[in-house]
């Protein structure tokens, strides 16, 4: 039952899964999925409705136990055994599907609240704006394009700036990962290929995963794809290659 | 499914039970012998004896030697009052008036007694004069009684009276306990004569070892409290012999006891239980199939024991005749009337709320502050009394197990109304409704569902099982105000912990805390005890926070 | 509106309200010990004891909208920590007493005496020294909030399956100091004070000094809840309210946080209670009445929820109203308390202060957090 002991394999990954398995009442979510992220990287993982793409990235977050598998980050971190938010202060960063901003906040509380900083109760309870966070503040602001919108409550952004502004969220926690669920869902053209350049400045520090319907993005992204059907891995490669595949062919792209 | 079975079986063995002929004999309790059913009370006696009346008129003043001789007479004549009489007699109570013979027995305290004839009609006190009766007098009434009982040609009247002859176990009787074995033949009752012997044995002298030990023998296989009692010297005995077979029984008796006991509290538990079921199984409803945490659900309940006090009221003056089945009204009466008001509840307070449960559960308690002072104000602050019929009191013992009629009918009765509700949201096409509402709200609209119409109707369906769970309470408990407010917090703990949204939970978590709660009882006391299962609950549902029948799956992480 | 202006803007309101509970706490006890009793301006003593119960239940009022207001958590057991922190001064309380009681024992209460105990269980000890007694009206609360709550929140319990199980607590508690046995004076609780700290609990000096201290402790109350919820921590909360599971992605414990807040407010609610109890003379299991809780909950929202004056406001406003119905027309004090609780939900969500607020600040937008803490209800549904 329980995952097998951490240090089992070695490995340079940054992010290693291992025969994952989730199952909800006897459905498989996951079903042994295997993945291998190396540090750096920029990964898209695509795959039609079910096939476990959030699934995996409740496991990787925390969210979900899986009944079965290995989870590693960065080759000493059992992610199995923490919750979520020892990983997300481990350096693994989300971005899910619909926008989730502090909407009673500001957008510079927002990114305020995420800066990387002790997240202990009494050191929040009595912590103090230093110059060095004032600036980063001010740098995310800038890289966010949400400079001119800071005092406003998140709640009255647009839904794009609102993407944007988790995007700024999540680099305010200064991730190793960050895991993005579709990124560009909702967003004009403009805005999609603006997201993108963002998504590439960011994977220059930064291991970046990202999920996407979008196949257009995924093509701007330029980055290896893994295709996931049914809770594992059907294919993984280039975009040519796997839409070359002819499973991918007929439970995806061919429909 | 098996855990559900397990709960179940005992309450369908019961039943099966129930359907089989019962022994009028075991109606009456063992302590009496009193064949209070036998025959129409005015009888006619056999003109070759003297009547029972000319028998009395000289009971009244004659000496202690002529009383013992129209004892003998009165046992002789057959009449089936004999022994109701002769029962009067020896406890003191008996009167009788010299000028025609009639025969009184007296109840009450002294100098405010009020008196009855042998049939249980009032007898004016004028010229009544008490028999006075000694000890010589007594051991032979109790002589004739017995005879009169064992020899009885009815077997139910004989066992009766046998199980009495066991606790009187006197040594007198044992030529007459001798001579019915011989004629005995219903093998029930030949037990107990059998069991009555070996009494005297064991309490007579100059009987021997081995006699001592049959009879030990035999009394054990009673297994009950009388018989421990009569062994317990013996377990204190020189004789080693006699020892080992007295504590072996002791240890039998004390051993079966305990699993009566145990019985017997497992049956205060499924009917404690039950009611909990009742209770609960609309808030099921409300609460889990809904998602709305209705506060005033208590108040539903309260208004069906309240229909039901009214129903019977009504009734009353109408046809006096229809009592008994005045209950039976009421259960629609109770259902429309709570039905009703928890759709007006949902249209007028509740649709505006859906999503904000915190708000909902402020919005109806508030409700129920409304209803309970709504209904004071009206029906006043005092308890009313909801009679039950006949065919829901008294009670009948399974071996050493009383069970009550009310609770019986309780139990069926919701056991009954779970499954009507199951069936009705599996099979029905309101039920289909209700699940595709709830399972998917947008997708059921688009698929032509009123779903406004669909929450009201559930809402209204489940507020209208609490009301049918009022008319069962008001047979149990104080119709009061306050009614509903002694089960909303049980009933949310049932719900709690059967798992939302899961009837089978609900049967479960309620029969599991009923019967937690009677188990512990014995041992903590009533409030101890119900402290001890909130708190079990309380812990258990930092275990498993979505109850013991948690759906999983997906949709719960949300 | 930049949020140093929002926290003028609050800090203005503040001030007045710390202005207010000064001048209370001047004016009050002066009508009563300066005017003459024949005087327009004379307050009796009962009118000081009937404000001083007022501030009391502000105070607590403020402890459950910190928690419900600010988390998000809906608390239906604040009335028992406001009961234990009663019992703890009731505790003391009956120590002073002495051998002045009926039965004349210096080392038992009546009631023990009564109940035929022979010495004093070990619980009592330290309670006739008044700072004991009052750690303990802020440790009890505080020690039962930090057990239920650690394991509440470790395990996920929240929404109303949280409310209810607090309700469960707090009519557990009922049930326990109903009970003879407990040592805590069963059904009739604890009365008959004499004195404090030396003074006569009935002489008016007594009385307004209680009176003074409450006002000061509701001052300082509310100054400590505006520091937490003006800090990160504060921020932090409101995250929680409104996304919970984004606010643990975000590497927020969020336990933790829940946990230190609903403990401070949980000893808040403690010397609420220890305030009350010398100025009503009186602490009875019915304190723990589950509907004592509700009734500070609504207080909160009439008050207006997640804005610490507002909470203030409404225990104040809600316990002046019971007062009015109570005394006038008793029957139907229900009846608008039924009424208040459903119109303020259906209408009034931003309480009454909501009413002279444009733009709502830290509580805007309040049908958002009951769409979040909805939690487990919505989704269990098959």
């Amino acid at each position: 039952m329980s995952p097998e002991p951490i240090g089992g394999v070695e490995t340079s990954a940054i992010l290693y899964l291992d025969g994952v398995t989730v199952s909800f009442d006897g459905f498989k979510a996951l079903n042994a999925l295997s993945l291998v992220i190396e540090p750096g990287e920029m990964r898209a993982i695509i795959g039609p409705n079910g096939a476990g793409k959030t699934t995996m990235m409740d496991v990787i977050t925390g969210k979900t136990r899986p009944q079965h598998g290995q989870v590693q980050f960065a080759g000493k971190h059992d992610l199995t055994q923490l919750d979520e938010a020892m990983i997300a202060n481990l350096g693994i960063g989300r971005k899910f599907q619909k926008p989730t901003v502090f909407e009673n906040h500001t957008v510079e509380d927002n990114l305020y609240i995420a800066l990387k900083e002790d997240r202990t109760v009494f050191s929040v309870l009595f912590a103090k704006r230093s110059p060095a966070q004032a600036k980063r503040l001010d740098e995310l602001l800038e890289i966010t394009r949400l400079g001119p919108h800071r005092d406003i409550l998140a709640a009255k952004l647009s839904h794009g700036q609102k993407q944007w502004l988790e995007i700024g969220m999540l680099l305010a926690q200064d991730p190793q990962i960050l895991l993005v669920d579709e990124p560009v869902a909702g967003m004009t053209d403009a805005e999609t290929a603006e997201t993108a350049r963002l998504l590439r400045e960011i994977n220059k520090t930064r291991t970046v995963i990202v999920v996407e319907h979008d196949m257009t993005f995924v093509r701007d992204l330029g980055v290896k794809v893994t295709v996931l059907h049914e809770g594992s891995v059907l294919a993984e490669g280039s975009l040519d290659h796997v839409s070359a595949d002819n499973r991918v062919i007929e439970v995806y792209l061919g429909r | 499914m098996k855990r559900i079975f397990a709960y179940l079986l005992p309450v369908l063995a019961l039943t099966a039970v129930l359907s089989a002929p019962i022994p009028a004999a075991a109606q009456a309790g063992d302590t009496q012998a009193e064949p209070a059913t036998e025959s129409p009370p005015e009888s006619a006696s056999e003109p070759a004896k003297p009547s029972l009346s000319a028998l009395l008129t000289r009971l009244g003043d004659a000496s202690f030697d002529e009383k013992a001789a129209i004892v003998d007479e009165i046992a002789a004549s057959g009449d089936p009052q004999a022994v109701p009489l002769l029962r009067a007699l020896s406890g003191g109570n008996l009167y009788v008036r010299a000028s025609d013979g009639l025969a009184a027995v007296s109840k009450g305290e002294e100098g405010s007694e009020t008196y009855t004839s042998l049939t249980g009609d009032p007898v004016e006190a004028e010229g009544l004069e008490k028999v006075r009766v000694n000890n010589m007098l007594r051991r032979k009434v109790t002589a004739a009684v017995s005879r009169l009982g064992l020899l009885s040609p009815k077997a139910d009247v004989r066992l009766t009276s046998a199980r009495a002859a066991f606790l009187e176990h006197d040594e007198e009787m044992l030529p007459l306990v001798e001579e019915a074995l011989a004629k005995e033949t219903d093998s029930g009752v030949k037990t107990a004569l059998q069991q009555v012997r070996a009494a005297i044995a064991l309490t007579s002298s100059g009987v021997t070892d081995d006699a001592v030990v049959a009879a030990i023998d035999v009394i054990k296989d009673r297994g009950d409290e009388d018989a421990r009692n009569l062994i317990k010297p013996f377990t204190e005995s020189e004789n080693a012999k006699i020892k080992a077979a007295a504590v072996r029984a002791a240890n039998a008796i004390n051993t079966s006891l305990g699993y009566w006991a145990a019985a017997q509290n497992a049956w205060y538990g499924l009917s404690l239980g039950s009611v909990l079921l009742l209770a609960a199984v609309g808030l099921a409803i409300t609460m889990g199939v809904m998602g709305v945490i209705n506060m005033a659900h208590g108040e539903m309940v309260m208004l069906g024991a309240y229909t039901t006090y009214v129903v019977q009221d009504v009734m009353h003056s109408i046809a006096p005749a229809l009592d008994t089945v005045s209950l039976v009204v009421a259960v629609p009466m109770a259902f429309l009337v709570a039905g009703l008001a928890g759709v007006a509840i949902e249209r007028s307070i509740i649709r505006f709320l859906y999503g904000r449960p915190l708000e909902t559960l402020l919005a109806t308690w508030g409700l129920s502050l409304v209803l309970q002072q709504t209904v004071r104000t009206i029906f006043g602050p005092t308890n009313k009394t909801v009679i039950s019929p006949s065919w829901m009191s008294g009670a009948f013992e399974i071996g050493h197990l009383t069970v009550t009629y009310n609770r019986l009918w309780i139990i069926i009765f919701s056991l009954a109304v779970l499954g009507l509700m199951m069936a009705l949201l599996r099979y029905t096409r309101f039920g289909l409704q209700t699940r595709a509402v709830t399972q998917n709200r947008r997708m059921a609209a688009a698929m032509g569902i009123r779903t406004d119409l669909v929450d009201a109707m559930t809402f209204g369906f489940g507020s209208g099982i609490a009301g049918i769970a009022g008319v069962a309470l008001s047979q149990l408990d104080n119709v009061s105000p306050n009614l509903g407010q002694s089960y909303i917090i049980d009933s949310f703990m049932v719900v709690v912990f059967g798992g939302v949204g899961n009837l089978w939970g609900t049967l479960v978590g309620s029969m599991t805390l009923g019967i937690a709660n009677k188990f512990l009882e014995p041992y903590a006391g009533a409030v101890l005890g119900k402290i001890f299962v909130l708190v079990f609950i309380i812990l258990f549902i930092q275990r498993r926070p979505r109850g013991l029948f948690a759906l999983k799956g997906r949709a719960l992480e949300g | 509106m930049t949020p140093a202006v929002r926290t003028a803007l609050f800090g203005g309101a503040s001030i007045w309200l710390l202005g207010l509970i000064a001048a209370l706490a001047v004016i009050v006890p002066a009508m009563n010990l300066l005017m003459p009793p024949d005087s327009a301006f004379h307050l009796s003593a009962f009118a000081v004891t009937l404000i001083g119960k007022y501030l009391c239940y502000a105070l607590l009022a403020l402890s459950v909208d910190l928690i419900w207001g600010y988390c998000g958590i809906l608390s239906l057991c604040h009335g028992a920590f406001f009961g234990l922190g009663g019992y703890a001064m009731g505790m003391y309380l009956m120590r002073e007493i002495g051998d002045r009681g009926v039965y004349g024992n210096p080392d038992l209460p009546d009631f023990m005496v009564f109940l035929n105990w022979k010495e004093l269980p070990w619980y009592w000890y330290g309670f006739d020294n008044f700072g004991f007694a009052m750690l303990m009206a802020v440790v009890a609360p505080g020690l039962l909030a930090l057990v239920f709550g650690a394991l509440a929140f470790r395990s996920r319990v929240t929404g109303v399956y949280f409310s209810i199980i607090t309700q469960a607590l707090t009519f557990a508690l009922m049930l326990a100091f109903f009970r003879n046995d407990m040592g805590f004076g069963g059904n009739n609780g604890m009365t008959d004070f004499k004195d404090i700290l030396g003074f006569s609990v009935q002489s008016d000096g007594t009385r307004c000094a209680i009176f003074v201290i409450t006002a000061i402790m509701l001052a300082a109350g509310f100054l400590v809840c505006r520091a937490v919820v003006h800090s990160k921590l504060g921020k932090i909360l409101i995250s929680i309210r409104d996304a919970e599971s984004r606010t643990r992605f975000v590497g927020y414990r969020v336990e933790h946080y829940k946990l230190f807040v609903w403990v401070l407010s949980a000893c808040i609610a403690g010397v609420a209670g220890a305030l009350y109890v010398p100025q009503v003379g009186i602490i009875n299991p019915s304190e723990f009445e589950p509907a004592n809780s509700i009734e500070a909950v609504i207080a909160v929202a009439v008050g207006g929820r997640g804005t610490l004056v507002g909470g203030i406001i409404g225990g104040v406003l809600v316990n002046a109203v019971k007062t009015f119905f109570t005394g006038t027309l008793p029957d139907f004090w229900l009846f608008a308390l039924g009424a208040m609780f459903i119109l303020v939900t259906l209408f009034l969500p931003k309480g009454v202060i909501g009413l002279f607020k444009k733009t709502g600040g830290i509580g805007v937008k309040l049908p958002g957090l009951g769409k979040l803490a909805s939690g487990a209800a919505k989704e269990a549904k098959p």
